[in-house]
């Protein structure tokens, strides 16, 4: 299979790219190592638009998250994703603190961050009346938010996917080769050349760039570990309540979810790609952080536990550059926070690169820049009436607690990018990700997906490949 | 003395069984009184599963509808994973008599409509 | 908007004999709305024996329990409406459903009993560390693939928790052919019934390790291992005491929560001890009209106390419906020593009898209950043994209830003399 462009990675950063490029008359090509988009750092993060006022001036980071900032009201609207702009407030707990947040007001100007002010601990607690007494002022920034990461991500992949890119699932690149065609590809599902290859393998993206020969950074994993908690929390506090930087990173935040859940976390620590086991130690530190800045918080109210890997790399910025040693074949890599933020303004900058790199560029004609998708428990009495008048399944309600019906599950089944597992079913439609986790509406997801894909039941695995959920039937099975 | 629990009920009487005279103290009801004396004589069980349906429902429950001796719950188990039924079926139907050569039949304890 | 008499929400043993008791109180409209395709709630699943000795005075399996109740109601005028879910409830007895056959409807009743059951915590509750991996199963969600679809969730099981659905749900795997090599207790006593540990754990040697807990879990995709630790007496894990299981599989039996989500929505009064309503002696709770029942209101032990208080539910709201309102001031019932909670929470002055249910905090032998007035012990009942895992029940009659002067009661553990 040939492509003029091949995308390596289907994260956030991937899908901006594809969502970029597919406005274009190209043949697009992506290849995803998992058997799902979004199923790396893009599903466990923060969950958070920053503002823009943390990366140091003149960096591409501090460049494409204040762009990145500015696109995503529009993108949002456009594609459907949950998007709220509710803004941040970074929290000073001492003397040196207070300096800080004024250098970060000084640095966010400088990257041109719009509305930012700092505000006095009385003004802070009036915004926000759960933060600890032991708050001196904060540095506010309007402009900050709270987004589905990997709904963004799908939605711009299925957008791509809509406008003709081809989607390979569970196909993690082996090997590269140099072909005529350009690059030759090769994965589990096949061989794939091209002329041009984006490098948007996340962690893993410093062992892509060895493929062609290239040694010019290398990926530090970094784990970060986060607390989910129910929406009986989801209210404690109406922004995102950062406390001041470290070295390490930005610290454990306390923030809402676009689904009215409270997200609490992530410590730092240096890791493995793939190791998103929680520790004891982890959690503890991230608790114990949190209630310097919000004493409240109900950890009784937890739902889950988990915890991200981020592509922390051995450089100071974000490494988006055409490889020195093979033309053509362009990274998009150590894309750490902000990259979630910057991710749709990464997707314009690979276009530009691309052309740089001596791709002719033609817009489509017919591109359908646009998605929907019906969330049952937002819509009228009267539209949810018609929609059970078409299709009974949409009155059987499969999650109770995140009012999920039927109907939305096989609509999901049905979407541009199907879910092949349980865990895909919950990023698409919420079943399974309120505070039961999939205890009663697990086994019936199980079922609608056996059914939908025409496979056994226990062929659907939990999530990625690999993790089985039933090994077999009782009684030996019914197929004597 | 052989100390017990008693399982005849939910309560759990701690009871106490002469090993020689099957003489039970501690116990609530005169149910505990067999139980414990059984217990050290010939213990058994009420074995629950379900069986294979033959249609659109999967699986059927089904108990032995007395206790059986409890070494023997796995060959029970062992007939009882033979079987497929068919609805209509009873609550109380027998499925299995005298199954694994034991008193107890397997009996249905759901029933199935007819299609 | 339709209108009911009564509506009862969930159609589960709670519901069936609140909807019962309230019929053959008279009441002759009552709605049943079940979000389950079949009545009988979590008893389909349950297909072990040891329901019903109490109030069928013989040996039912789950099934044949709930079967018993469907049959009953069906010989009643009582609806039962399946495959329905109720979103939402407010404090004028409106309540909103979806159903596949009846689209979006909403409801306006004289009178609603609460009886939505619980739900099973999780391992997000009590944050267990480790990998993502996948073979971590609520026991009751296992219990529903083993029962009802047929299918086996692992073949080497560790179970935490010894509350009685991993007691059953280890017996049940291993007579399925599966290998469960431990049930695994954090508290130093099992949150079971005594007859669950001898028949489900002792028949088959499985090991209960009492005050250990699970402090890893180890796999890449399915999982491999997880590790078991001894915990101090503030149930803290214990450095050097790790012990490793190979296994696929983990089931949680680690509680039970009411499930109040509309309750609260509703605006009702909810005791954070139960996480339930507060409730009066006829199982009213905060909103007037409305009542509670079963293990919506507590979690309760035996399915025959449930259909118990569910039938007294049901009469309480006929007794609305039909304009007869308790009368007398409130007496508030206090938790005294060892006591976690009680049921009901407040009661009137000058009831016929009234009985209390409640939970000890710790194991206890040889020791008494006693309700004080004051200062004033009205009422002291030996116990040989009490434990946090058997609720509790003492019956106070009208003549005790008469003598109580002031306007709380307070039901204690009497403190072993040392």
């Amino acid at each position: 299979m040939h492509y003029d462009v091949i995308i390596i990675g289907c994260g956030v950063v991937g899908a901006a790219c594809a969502y970029a490029l597919s406005g274009y008359q190209l043949r697009l090509g992506i290849l995803e190592a998992s058997n799902d988009v979004a199923n790396g750092t893009t599903k466990a993060n923060s969950a958070i638009v920053h503002g823009g006022y943390d990366p140091l001036p003149g960096t591409k980071m501090a460049r494409l998250n204040v762009v990145g900032n500015a696109m995503f009201p529009e993108l949002c609207r456009r594609l459907d994703v949950p998007f709220q702009k509710i803004g941040s407030l970074v929290v000073s707990l001492s003397e040196e603190d207070d300096a800080v947040l004024e250098e970060l007001l000084r640095q966010g100007k400088e990257n041109r961050v719009p509305g930012l002010r700092i505000l006095s601990a009385e003004e802070a607690r009036s915004m926000e009346p759960n933060l600890s007494s032991e708050v001196r002022g904060a540095l506010y920034a309007p402009s900050a938010g709270i987004v589905n990461p990997w709904e963004l991500c799908l939605a711009m992949a299925e957008t791509a996917v809509k406008n003709g890119a081809e989607l390979h699932l569970s196909a993690p690149v082996t090997a590269v080769e140099r072909c005529e065609a350009g690059y030759l590809l090769r994965t589990p599902k096949g061989d794939f050349t091209a002329r041009y290859v984006l490098n948007c393998a996340g962690v893993t993206s410093d062992r892509v760039a060895n493929l062609v020969g290239d040694h010019s950074f290398h990926i530090h994993p970094n784990k970060g570990e986060y607390f989910l908690l129910d929406k009986a929390e989801g209210t404690r506090v109406g922004r995102v309540i950062f406390q001041c930087p470290t070295k390490v990173g930005k610290g454990v935040l306390v923030a809402p979810t676009v689904h009215g859940n409270l997200l609490v976390g992530p410590n730092a620590a240096p890791t493995c790609p793939g190791d998103t086991a929680n520790s004891a130690d982890g959690l503890a530190f991230v608790r114990a952080s949190a209630q310097r800045a919000v004493p409240g918080i109900n950890f009784r109210e937890n739902i889950r536990n988990f915890a991200g890997v981020r592509a922390n790399s051995d450089r100071d910025d974000f490494i988006i550059e055409e490889s020195r040693v093979a033309p053509g074949f362009i990274h998009l890599a150590g894309i750490r926070s902000p990259g979630l933020t910057a991710a749709p303004a990464i997707g314009i900058e690979a276009l530009e690169l691309l052309k740089k790199a001596g791709l002719s560029l033609q817009k489509k004609a017919e591109f359908v820049d646009s998605r929907r998708r019906i969330r049952f428990h937002e819509l009228s009495d009267e539209e949810k009436n018609e929609l059970i008048r078409q299709d009974p399944r949409w009155g059987r309600v499969i999650c109770r607690c995140e009012t999920v019906t039927e109907g939305e599950i096989v609509a999901a089944l049905h979407c541009p990018i199907p879910p092949v597992s349980v865990n895909g079913v919950k990023r698409r439609v919420g079943a399974g990700m309120g505070r039961c986790q999939g205890g009663f509406c697990g086994p019936r997801v199980q079922e609608i997906l056996a059914r939908e894909l025409g496979l056994d039941p226990t062929q659907i695995p939990m999530d990625w490949e690999g993790t089985w959920v039933l090994c077999g039937e009782t009684k030996g099975g019914a197929k004597a | 003395m052989k100390e017990l629990i008693c399982i005849t009920c939910p309560k759990g009487c701690h009871l106490k069984v002469d090993e020689e005279t099957f003489a039970v103290t501690g116990n609530g009801c005169p149910r505990g009184a067999v139980y414990g004396a059984n217990e050290l004589r010939n213990p058994v069980r009420v074995v629950t599963s379900t069986v294979i349906v033959e249609g659109p429902a999967r699986r059927l429950p089904v108990k032995t509808d007395r206790a059986i001796p409890k070494g023997k719950m796995f060959e029970v188990m062992e007939e009882i994973a033979k079987i497929r039924v068919q609805a209509p079926v009873a609550v109380g139907q027998i499925l299995i008599p005298h199954v694994a050569g034991t008193e107890g039949n397997v009996v249905a304890t759901k029933a199935l409509a007819a299609q | 908007m339709t209108k009911h008499d009564l509506v009862v929400i969930g159609g589960g043993p709670a519901g069936l004999a609140a909807a019962l008791s309230a019929w053959n109180a008279g009441i002759r409209d009552i709605l049943i709305l079940e979000r389950d395709k079949e009545a009988g709630g979590i008893l389909n699943q349950c297909i072990h024996n040891g329901f019903g000795l109490h109030h069928f005075k013989e040996e039912l399996t789950g099934p044949e329990y709930a079967g018993r109740y469907i049959a009953l109601v069906k010989q009643t005028g009582v609806e039962i409406r399946t495959d329905t879910m109720v979103l939402e409830l407010d404090e004028n007895r409106i309540l909103h459903t979806v159903s596949p056959k009846h689209g979006y409807e909403t409801f306006q009743a004289g009178a609603v009993v609460l009886a939505m059951g619980c739900r099973e915590r999780t391992r997000g509750a009590i944050s267990i560390p480790g990998a993502r991996c996948s073979g971590i199963f609520t026991a009751g969600a296992a219990q529903r693939f083993m029962n009802m679809e047929g299918y086996m969730v692992g073949k080497r099981v560790v179970i935490l928790g010894s509350g009685d659905i991993g007691l059953i749900m280890a017996r049940r795997m291993t007579l399925e052919g599966a290998k469960v090599l431990a049930c695994v207790e954090l508290m130093p006593y099992s949150g079971g019934l005594n007859r669950n540990i001898v028949q489900c754990l002792h028949d088959f040697d499985i090991p209960l390790y009492l005050s250990h807990t699970v402090t890893d879990i180890r796999g890449k995709d399915r999982l491999e291992q997880v590790v078991v630790s001894k915990v101090d007496d503030k149930r803290r894990p214990i450095p050097g005491t790790e012990m490793v299981f190979d296994c696929d599989t983990l089931l949680l039996s680690v509680g039970l929560l009411p499930e109040n989500e509309l309750s609260r929505q509703a605006g009702i009064a909810i005791d954070p001890r139960t996480n339930g309503p507060v409730v009066w002696e006829n199982r009213e709770t905060s909103i007037p009209g409305v009542f509670a029942c079963g293990n919506v209101l507590h979690v309760h032990d035996l399915v025959d106390y449930v259909s118990a208080e569910s039938e007294q539910a049901g009469q309480a709201a006929a007794a609305f419906l039909l304009g007869a309102r308790p009368e007398g001031s409130e007496i508030r019932l206090v938790n005294g020593f060892d006591v976690g909670y009680t049921v009901p929470q407040h009661i009137h002055r000058g009831l016929d009898s009234v009985e209390i249910f409640f939970r000890v905090r710790n194991v206890r032998k040889d020791t008494a209950i006693r309700v004080m007035d004051g200062e004033n012990q009205i009422a002291r009942f030996k116990r040989e043994h009490m434990a946090p895992g058997e609720m509790e029940t003492i019956k106070l009659p009208k003549v005790l209830l008469d003598r109580i002067q002031g306007d709380t009661l307070t039901i204690e553990i009497e403190e072993a003399a040392k």
